[in-house]
């Protein structure tokens, strides 16, 4: 229930080719370096959806699509299956938490 | 010496960055567009361009997130997103430190409004400055309008600022051109990329042309929201530009619904 800090962890990937290094070399111990132990910051589920990466996940969670599309695109995901993946989130686990970046049509 | 140029454009990175994916005719028509936006940008003569952008997280996020912002450096950098993505190679596009500064300070009279010294374009002004100063030759003063981490400030408030980029335009000797760019209606970057109420987006660019400022205000973010989608809250800037060319009328050059692009397709200027 930490949606500001997986957005805030995206938006320093994005931007920084330092944590962008860092999680090519070991994503599990950069996002740690990132939010610490414990759920304070970044719960389990948030922690493997950042780390798998589940681009579906995190646009369930609320991530904002502006930050979101670029980290698929960082993981080489095409566009198609960009916004396909983020339909499946939603079939999956349901309708996007918070934020502004909500479904709109029907799946 | 004045404001001598006030013009509006779309915005989104699939404009350049999935421009193959496009109807090459609508493509290549919004290019065309494109190109004519930027004869009468150069006709106009400018020293200095202000873009007023709605950026994505590239320099501000909501750990200290401004309403307003300025740029205020002697060169920016960009695209913060991947060339290869975007289309658009890295660039350094020349700003002015100085002209910033006096515009700024104008601005401050009436408006609070935070200056950064660095600025890392993102497509929200890369993808406007790769049609409109292909060659980065014109000094480029960045301003943003926080449109996508809430609570962003009332349109009103977007109004005022807009206002107030017009007095500060007005009190230097530079020649001054202002471009707005965003939306209209759009849900961009989610599952909807591609939805556009091109109903809605006709009759804003009616009232945008005409230039009432009771009809520009008249809408709201949940109203907005419902029929112009989270990237309809980009209005802001267009607004801005409205309430800078004070009172002027307008001309829409260009519309086209081009759904790859996510956006109804847009060029407009006042004429002032
Ligand atoms: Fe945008």
């Amino acid at each position: 229930m930490s949606l500001y800090y997986v957005q805030k962890y995206l938006y320093e990937l994005n931007r920084s080719p330092s944590v962008q290094s860092d999680y090519r070399a070991d994503p599990i111990a950069a996002v740690e370096v990132f939010a610490g132990d414990g759920e304070l910051k970044l719960t389990t589920e948030e922690r493997s959806a950042l780390t798998d990466p589940d681009i579906g996940k995190l646009y369930h969670l609320g991530v904002n699509g502006q930050i979101l599309m670029h980290f698929a695109a960082f993981h080489g995901i095409e566009w198609a299956d960009y916004l396909e993946r983020m339909r499946d989130g939603i079939r999956t686990h349901g309708p996007v938490r918070e934020g502004v970046y909500a479904l709109t049509t029907e799946l | 010496m004045s404001l001598v140029f006030a013009g509006v454009c779309s915005h989104a990175p699939g404009i350049t960055g999935r421009s193959d994916l496009a109807d090459p005719d609508k493509r290549d028509a919004l290019y065309a567009a494109f190109d004519d936006l930027h004869d009468r940008l150069e006709a106009s003569r400018p020293d200095a361009l202000i873009v007023i952008a709605a950026e994505h997280f590239a320099n501000f996020f909501m750990n200290n997130m401004p309403s307003f912002a300025m740029g205020m450096a002697d060169h920016y950098e960009g695209p913060i997103e991947d060339p290869d993505w975007l289309k658009i190679p890295k660039f350094t596009a020349p700003g002015n430190r100085d002209l910033s500064g006096r515009i700024i300070t104008e601005v401050m009279k009436t408006v609070d409004v935070s200056y950064a010294e660095e600025w890392l374009f993102d497509h929200g002004i890369a993808v406007p400055l790769n049609f409109l100063t292909p060659n980065f030759e014109l000094p480029v003063i960045p301003v943003n309008i926080n449109c996508q981490g809430p609570p962003l400030a009332p349109l009103h408030r977007a109004w005022a600022f807009g206002e107030a980029l017009r007095r500060a335009a007005d009190s230097v000797p530079e020649r001054i051109a202002i471009v707005g760019t965003g939306g209209i209606s759009h849900w961009p970057a989610t599952p909807d990329s591609g939805r556009i109420n091109e109903e809605w987006d006709r009759e804003f660019m009616d009232r945008w042309c005409r230039n009432d400022r009771s009809e520009l205000l008249d809408y709201d973010d949940l109203t907005v929201y419902a029929d112009a989608g989270q990237g309809g809250f980009e209005i802001r800037t267009f607004l801005a530009v409205s309430a800078a060319a004070a009172g002027a009328k307008g001309t829409m050059h260009f519309y086209e619904p081009i759904p790859i692009f996510a956006v109804g397709c847009t060029t407009a200027t006042y004429d002032l």
